[in-house]
This record gives C-alpha cells, sequence and structure tokens, in this order.
C-alpha cells in the first residue's frame, strides 16, 4: 500500500504547479507565473485550503453536504413577504408596459421604457436602502431577474452590465467613500455603469489586456490610455469600472511590474469615448460599444480595492454575478415552456393534439427538467451565498454554463413543438433564441468555464496531495493525515468504497435512494478519475483539454443530480403540490445523468477515446492549414 | 384645504386568476390563489395620493378589514403614498360572511376616530360586486356622497366630483367631511415601484379589531351555495334560416 502511495504522491511538485488563475473571461493559464514565484519553503508543510464547497470536493471523491443538503432556505417570513410584493408590480410593468418585439426592432431601450425602469427601481435591486436602492439580498435579486428573463433579455442585459458587473465592484469592494460617492446616483439608474475589460486583442485572456494608466508625477492621479470592445452599456454609462495594466514595484525583489488595476472612471473626468452600438445577432435593445480612454486623467481615490488587485476584483465581480445569469435563464425557459405546452395542448394534426405524440412529449418533459435544474441550481448558489458562502466559485460556473446551454436548448425545441409557427416573429421565440445566445459567450465563455470548473477542482486536489506528499517526509509527525487518506484509499482498494454508494443516503428522501446512490456513485467516479489523470498527467493535465472538458461535464452532472435532489427533498418533506411531479423530474435527470457521467469519465481514459481526441486535433489542426474543409466535393467539381 | 384622507382597500382575488368553487359549495377557493388589492380601491389610493401631490390632502390613511394577508395590500397603499395604515383584523373564516353594511359601520368609525375629513373608497369590489360600502358609509357618517366619481377637483372649501351617470357625466358640489367612490375613469393608478415598497415597510401600521371599534359582525346572511355559472352548451350548425326556424320552433324559443 505504501508503494501505491508513493507512486501517488510524485504527482504534483510544488515548483511547477500549476497556477490558475480566474478571470472573467476566463481562466488564466500561466505556468509562467508560477515560475517566477519565489518558492516558499513553508508552504509544503502548510494545511492545504480547506473548502466545503460541494462541487470542488467531488474532485477529492468527497460528498461534503454542507454546502448543498437540505437545500437553502434563506429568506426570513419579512424578506419572503417583501419579494411576494416586489413580483408583481415587476411582473406588471413587463406585461402592461413594455413591447420586447419593439425594442428589438428599435435596437434600443426606448427613452420612457428607460425612465420607467429607473422609477421602478431596476437599477439599485441589491444597493442597501440608505443609499437609494432596494436593498435585495441574492435570492430575492434572483427571483426579480427571473421575471426579467422571462420577459426582455435586452433590458436584462441593460440592467445586468449596469448593476451585477458595471458597479458591483464598488458595492463589495468599494471603500465607503467610494460607496457613498457613487452608489446613491447608480442606484437610481441616474448615472448607468459599465465593466469594462475586454479589449481587442484581449478576451477570454483577459489577464492580457493592454490599456494602461500610469501614476502622475504629483502622485495625485492615474493617467489612462487604451481602448475597450464591446462593452455592454459602453455607449451611455457615466461611471465605469476599468481594468487596466499600473507599473506596480514588488517590494521583496524591487523589480517593477504590470500588474492589473481596477479603477472607478467617470465619463465626466474627460478623454473618454465610445463607438456607435454594434449591430448584434440579439440583446439589440442593449448598447454594446467601444470605449476608448485617452489621457484620462483618474483620481487616486478611485483605485477600486489594491493597487495591483484588479484582476481578483474583476474575478470576484463576475464570480459573484454568474447566478443571475442562472436566475435570468429560468425564466426564459418559463416562458418559452408556457408557450410550447400551450400550443401542442391545441394544435391538431393527423386528428390528434400534437401533445398526444410522444415526439413531442419527450421534447417537453425534458424542457421541462433541464428547467427544474437551472432553476434548482441558480436558487442554491444564490441560497449559498447569501448564508455567506465564499467558495461558491465552481457552482456559479456550473449554473451559468448549465443555464445557457439548457435554455438555448429548450428555446429551440420550442420553436420546434410549434412547427413554422415557431419561426414566426410572432411567436416571440426566434427574437428570445437570439437574444440568449449570448449567455453562452461573455461572461467566460462555456468553454473557458469548463476549463475553470475542471482545473479549479484539480487544483485543490493538488494541494491536498503535496499536503499527504510533505506528511510522509515525516511519517511519525503526521500520522493521522497520513492514516487517514491511507483507509481512505485502502477501502477503495479492496471494494469497500466501492459498490452501492451511500454517501447521500442521509440527505436524499427514500424515494429517491436509488438516484442518491447515482449521485454518490458519480462523486465517487470523478474521485478516482482525477486522480488518475493527475497520476498520468501530473502538471501537463493543463494540456490535456479534451480529458479536461469529459471532467468538467461529469461534474456538472453530478452537481446538478445532487441539487436536484437536495430540492426534491425538500418538496417532499414540505409536500408540496407538486411533489409528484418534481420526484419524476428528479428520477429522470439522474437515471440519465448517471450514464453520462460513467461515459464521460471513461472517455478520460479508455484508450480508444484518447486516440480520437488525437486524431481529433490532428484533424483540426489540418483544417485550419488548409483554410476551411480539407475534403474536396464529392463531385470533385 | 389640507384634509385628512382615509381610503378603503379590500383584498380581493387578483383579476386574472380564474375563479374556482370550493368541491362543497361554501364559497370560492382562496387558500394559494393570488390576491391583490381590488381595481377600484387602487384607483381611490391614486386618487387620494394626487390629492396629497395637489396639497389638497395632508395625511393618508389606508384601511383594510380582513385577514392578515391584508398588510400585504396595506403596503401595497402606502408603497403608493399613503403614509400609514389600519388593519382591522377579521379572521378569513369569519370574514367570509362579512358584509357592507360591517365594513361601512368599521370605517365610519375610524372616519371619526382619525378625524378624517374625506373618505375614498373604490366604487365597488370585483370579488362580491356588492356597490354599497361607500353609501352607508355615508349614511352611517350623515356626511354628503359623491359615488362614482370621475373627477375630483377642488371648488372654493368645497369639492367639485364630476360622477359616471347614466348616458354621461354630473358635476356635483360636495362639501367636506365627504365619502367619495371611485370609478373606473378618475385615474390610472400608478405601479409601486420597489424602492417605494420598501420605504412602506417603515410606515406605521396598526392593528385593531371590530371588535375595537364596537362593531357587531354577527352575520346577517347564510350562504346556502355558491354555484359556478352554467357551462353554456354546445351549438349546433344550420344550413339556412329556414332549418333555423325550425329549430328554434322545435325549442319552443319562437
Ligand atoms: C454582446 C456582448 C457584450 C459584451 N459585454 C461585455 C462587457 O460589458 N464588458 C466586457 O468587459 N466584455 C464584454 N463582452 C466581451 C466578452 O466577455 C468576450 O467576448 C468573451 O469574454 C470572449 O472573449 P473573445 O470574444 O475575445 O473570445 P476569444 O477569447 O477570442 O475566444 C474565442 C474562442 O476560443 C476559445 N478559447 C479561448 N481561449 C481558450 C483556451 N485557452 N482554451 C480553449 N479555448 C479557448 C473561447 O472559448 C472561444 O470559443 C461582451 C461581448 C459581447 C459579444
Amino acid at each position: 500500500m505504501v508503494v501505491y502511495l508513493k507512486r501517488k504522491l510524485i504527482i504534483i511538485p510544488e515548483k511547477c504547479r500549476t497556477t490558475v488563475a480566474f478571470s472573467t473571461h476566463g481562466v488564466r493559464l500561466s505556468q509562467a507565473q508560477a515560475k517566477t514565484e519565489a518558492p516558499k519553503p513553508d508552504r509544503m508543510n502548510k494545511t492545504p485550503p480547506e473548502s466545503k464547497s460541494y462541487a470542488v470536493n467531488m474532485f477529492r471523491g468527497n460528498v461534503v453536504p454542507e454546502q448543498c443538503f437540505p437545500y437553502p432556505d434563506v429568506l426570513s417570513p419579512d424578506q419572503h413577504e417583501t419579494l411576494e410584493m416586489l413580483v408583481s408590480p415587476t411582473e406588471k410593468f413587463f406585461a402592461e408596459v413594455n413591447d420586447p418585439a419593439k425594442n428589438d426592432a428599435l435596437e434600443k431601450v426606448p427613452d420612457d421604457i428607460m425612465e420607467n425602469l429607473k422609477e421602478m427601481g431596476a437599477f439599485g435591486l441589491q444597493v442597501p436602502t440608505e443609499l437609494n436602492g432596494v436593498g435585495l439580498n441574492n435570492t430575492q435579486y434572483a427571483r426579480l431577474v427571473e421575471v426579467v428573463g422571462a420577459n426582455d433579455l435586452g433590458i436584462g442585459i441593460t440592467l445586468g452590465a449596469h448593476q451585477s458587473i458595471g458597479f458591483k465592484g464598488i458595492l463589495i469592494s468599494g471603500n465607503p467613500e467610494q460607496k457613498k460617492k457613487y452608489l446613491p446616483d447608480v442606484a437610481t439608474g441616474t448615472k448607468i455603469a459599465a465593466f469594462c475589460l475586454t479589449e481587442p486583442g484581449s478576451g477570454s485572456d483577459a489577464a492580457s489586456i493592454k490599456s494602461r494608466a500610469v501614476l502622475s508625477s504629483d502622485g495625485t492621479h492615474y493617467i489612462l490610455n487604451g481602448s475597450k470592445i464591446w462593452i455592454s452599456n459602453g455607449g451611455i454609462a457615466e461611471i465605469m469600472t476599468v481594468f487596466a495594466q499600473t507599473p506596480v514595484k514588488d517590494p521583496k525583489t524591487g523589480v517593477t511590474k504590470d500588474k492589473v488595476t481596477a479603477f472607478i472612471v467617470e465619463r465626466a473626468f474627460g478623454g473618454v469615448s465610445h463607438s456607435k452600438p454594434e449591430r448584434k445577432m440579439g440583446i439589440k435593445a442593449s448598447n454594446t460599444a467601444e470605449v476608448y480612454y485617452e489621457d484620462v486623467k483618474i483620481p487616486v481615490e478611485n483605485v477600486l480595492g489594491e493597487v495591483g488587485e484588479g484582476f481578483k476584483v474583476a474575478m470576484n465581480i463576475l464570480n459573484n454575478g454568474r447566478f443571475g445569469m442562472g436566475a435570468a435563464l429560468s425564466g426564459t425557459m418559463r416562458s418559452a415552456i408556457l408557450k410550447a405546452s400551450d400550443f401542442a395542448a391545441n394544435r391538431l394534426q393527423f386528428g390528434r393534439k400534437i401533445e398526444t405524440f410522444g415526439a413531442i412529449q419527450e421534447k417537453i418533459a425534458r424542457m421541462a427538467i433541464k428547467h427544474y435544474v437551472t432553476e434548482s441550481i441558480a436558487y442554491m448558489v444564490a441560497g449559498n451565498m447569501d448564508r455567506g458562502f465564499t467558495d461558491y466559485q465552481v457552482e456559479a460556473a456550473i449554473s451559468k454554463i448549465y443555464a445557457s446551454e439548457a435554455a438555448w436548448w429548450v428555446v429551440d425545441e420550442a420553436i420546434q413543438v410549434m412547427g413554422g409557427m415557431g419561426f414566426m416573429k410572432d411567436a416571440g421565440l426566434e427574437r428570445v433564441l437570439r437574444d440568449l445566445r449570448i449567455f453562452r459567450i461573455f461572461e467566460g465563455t462555456n468553454d473557458i468555464l469548463r476549463l475553470f470548473i475542471a482545473l479549479t477542482g484539480i487544483q485543490y486536489v493538488g494541494a491536498h496531495l503535496r499536503q499527504l506528499q510533505a506528511a510522509f517526509k515525516n511519517p511519525a509527525g503526521n500520522i493521522g493525515v497520513i492514516f487517514g487518506e491511507a483507509s481512505k484509499r485502502a477501502f477503495k482498494s479492496v471494494g469497500l468504497g466501492g459498490g452501492k454508494s451511500k454517501a447521500l443516503e442521509p440527505h436524499v428522501h427514500s424515494s429517491l435512494s436509488t438516484q442518491a446512490e447515482y449521485a454518490s456513485e458519480a462523486v465517487e467516479l470523478i474521485g478516482q478519475a482525477v486522480e488518475a489523470i493527475l497520476m498520468k498527467h501530473g502538471k501537463n493535465i493543463i494540456e490535456e483539454q479534451f480529458v479536461l472538458n469529459r471532467l468538467a461535464e461529469a461534474v456538472i452532472d453530478t452537481y446538478a443530480m445532487a441539487v436536484v435532489l437536495s430540492r426534491a427533498s425538500r418538496s417532499i418533506e414540505r409536500k408540496l403540490d407538486s411533489v409528484d411531479h418534481e420526484i419524476l423530474m428528479t428520477k429522470v435527470f439522474c437515471n440519465e445523468a448517471i450514464g453520462r457521467v460513467r461515459s464521460n469519465i471513461n472517455g478520460m481514459k479508455a484508450s480508444s477515446s484518447i486516440e480520437n481526441y488525437k486524431i481529433m486535433s490532428q484533424i483540426s489542426q489540418t483544417i485550419c492549414k488548409t483554410g476551411g474543409v480539407a475534403h474536396v466535393n464529392p463531385l470533385g467539381i | 384645504m389640507a384634509m385628512r384622507a382615509l381610503v378603503g382597500c379590500k383584498r380581493v382575488i387578483d383579476y386574472a386568476v380564474k375563479v374556482r368553487v370550493k368541491p362543497d359549495k361554501t364559497g370560492v377557493v382562496i387558500d394559494g390563489v393570488k390576491h391583490s388589492m381590488n381595481p377600484f380601491d387602487e384607483i381611490a389610493v391614486e386618487e387620494a395620493v394626487r390629492m396629497k401631490e395637489k396639497k389638497l390632502v395632508s395625511e393618508i390613511v389606508a384601511v383594510s378589514c380582513g385577514p392578515a394577508q391584508c398588510q400585504e395590500t396595506l403596503r401595497t397603499a402606502m408603497a403608493m403614498g399613503a403614509d400609514k395604515a389600519i388593519h382591522v383584523e377579521i379572521p378569513a373564516k369569519e370574514f367570509e360572511l362579512v358584509q357592507p353594511i360591517h365594513i361601512a359601520k368599521i370605517l365610519a368609525k375610524l372616519a371619526t376616530d382619525v378625524k378624517a375629513d374625506v373618505v375614498i373608497l373604490g366604487k365597488q369590489a370585483i370579488d362580491d360586486d356588492c356597490n354599497q360600502t361607500a353609501q352607508m358609509t355615508a349614511a352611517f357618517l350623515d356626511w354628503p356622497q359623491a359615488v362614482f366619481a370621475a373627477k375630483i377637483e377642488k371648488d372654493g372649501d368645497s369639492l367639485a366630483v364630476t360622477r359616471e351617470i347614466d348616458g354621461g357625466t354630473e358635476t356635483i358640489k360636495v362639501n367636506v367631511p365627504a365619502v367619495i367612490s371611485a370609478d373606473l375613469r378618475l385615474n390610472e393608478p400608478r405601479y409601486a415601484t420597489l424602492p417605494n415598497i420598501m420605504k412602506a415597510k417603515k410606515k406605521p401600521m396598526e392593528k385593531k379589531t371590530a371588535k375595537d371599534l364596537g362593531v357587531d359582525l354577527t352575520p346577517r346572511i347564510q350562504v346556502i351555495s355558491v354555484e359556478d355559472p352554467p357551462v353554456r352548451e354546445a351549438g349546433q350548425k344550420v344550413d339556412d334560416v329556414d332549418q333555423l326556424i325550425t329549430k328554434l320552433k322545435g325549442l319552443g324559443r319562437i
């Protein structure tokens, strides 16, 4: 057994540890950064970061229920009542005043609608009431955003770019003076905000931005130069959270290097200009523009967070806002399902209501299940944030990925259920399909977020394995660590940990016990697979995207299983009217998800799969070299 | 002229909800059904708020009688602009048999207690469609009444109220104190904005019971049966006028 352990222990030597830095838009996969870091010998004996995140712990094969079971219930009766009061006027506004088709055609949110939204308080939902906001927590915010998503995603982005990312930095990282100065005006929408990170040369690789701010000789202000593209609200914002490189001197080495700093930039500072609004596929009502900064003088008080810590600020903002997309898209899906099911229940073909055909039934059932999963994850993440947990990054990324892909699928199938009618503008779905496409791209592409999920988990496992490695250097003093880990492995190797997994049994209602076993089995499969790939690839795992993607897929499904089991169990406990329906959806989802998890895990190691990845890599290279499809037309013409 | 206005806010099943009769036919299903402020009462609140904006009114007191959830309705009224609220708690079961005469007595007593100069009510509630409360309240108070108001204006120390009547409108002058009931065209109520809803949470809400006000709620009616409207029978197609006449004759309709 020691031999077995030793083999594992050489996995990730500290000095070539992969550094995963997360950006909004991406994950910075930089090994260079790790190399230049001064080696810290004490690191080996430090206890690795502990996280109670359900998703992150899955990578170690552990079920850590705290952040998943029972389903969070964070609203006090008073908050619940308040929310009920807020939902109806919001719904009424969208039903009676706003016209999403008109906004889409105009490619603008009309001024009167903007004014209405401002009056309603829609621009400052989470700003404290004493600073002119509505003072909602994340769960309450999610519920209101759901109403927006159900009605008009163009407005959703206008509002989201403003408060979910535009001034969120001031709300979560600003100092008291900054909050007092800026929040009252942005909360009322008197001033619109934007989040300015992306540049022509820096999208997913957000840390590579070129915009640069240099401290003036008198030390009173920074001078910013650079340009940003595809900035939502870029043409209308007065207050911008801008990220730029600033020279920062390392206090230890004395070497000056550029590091990203976040700034609060007012258009009124001068030197800020913008392009015409971009013409886009969807969310046309929302303004997207390039923003240029030319010798913009930013007072030093407007540094947001610490100098050189801007990347962290950006990542916090984006992590903090992602659950909102899950909530908004839950609303989008709910209204698409309403349209499709209404059509299916009324449309006669071949003398029958089309809802009686199995092909339609499968579509509608799958739509509802995907909605159930999306909604359950969104409120789980929001609830965990409200409970004060801070390690929800992976779950938030899962929520964004799942929601944006489920919504695309659901609206696409809703169109299919409605046939030619679905393709017509009047059905109101083609716009929604165009609008929601962007959700798979911005605030971190889903591809990048998949890597983020996989690598964050792997890094967590790596830290624990390093601790184990260190423990082995002084086995006598670390017997606890070794014993804990060794016994876990020993169980696995003699099959005690295998077979039927019971880890979730105490947390899931007995009517879903089979599905709970699947969800536990999936966690074990992930734990084993992560160990195996670390053993096989070591630090080079970072380059194995075919494998990492399958790991991320398995993680998404496995987390989703746990979340719906948690929610359905709570519904059973509360005897909700919809409980039987929820149980059925949970069963189908888990029964199918375990199949996908097994297949993805297998795809991480099966030699036939690995071979296919090599081939696909080769095929792609050929095509990119050829410049398009490399095979000739069958006619040769 | 700076009057104190007392405004009625009944909590009713939302206008968009399809009402279902309870299986035992004692009433309609209200549990888990969306409720909101009676639309005519919303108009009444809106009018009071506008009068306050025009400085005709200095303070608006909203009243709702019924179960605990009425407080939500009152919060909405305060979010729209009412300054304070009085909740006269009547348990749900008891409330089922409460009639306009009971509410009118309560309102009359409250109008006296808070020294109201004007009582503004919806002309009717969309659940029972009684259209009696304003008139009865005026009677109990022995105040002039101006019901079905479509416009309210200041006229010296009195109010000029334009009323909707059959075939047109009528403008009357009422001395205050008075009771007014709001008709549909009086105004278009504003949305309660989210910041105002939050602010409304801090406005004072007083709780009272009918007993505190000395009003006896003993039912004066007995519900024998609540029925769904008859279902429309399926129609028949006829080929021509002759056939139509034959059929109608057969049914004994002509
Ligand atoms: C409508 C709209 C609104 C926007 N609003 C804002 C805003 O308000 N503020 C702001 O700062 N930005 C905004 N953006 C920018 C947006 O966040 C970026 O488009 C996004 O981060 C992706 O960057 P990119 O477009 O440069 O794509 P790229 O980074 O060039 O990526 C192209 C493709 O390559 C993939 N890829 C890139 N790197 C890797 C890798 N290492 N491994 C595997 N795959 C990789 C990506 O997943 C993607 O599929 C907006 C964009 C749009 C279209």
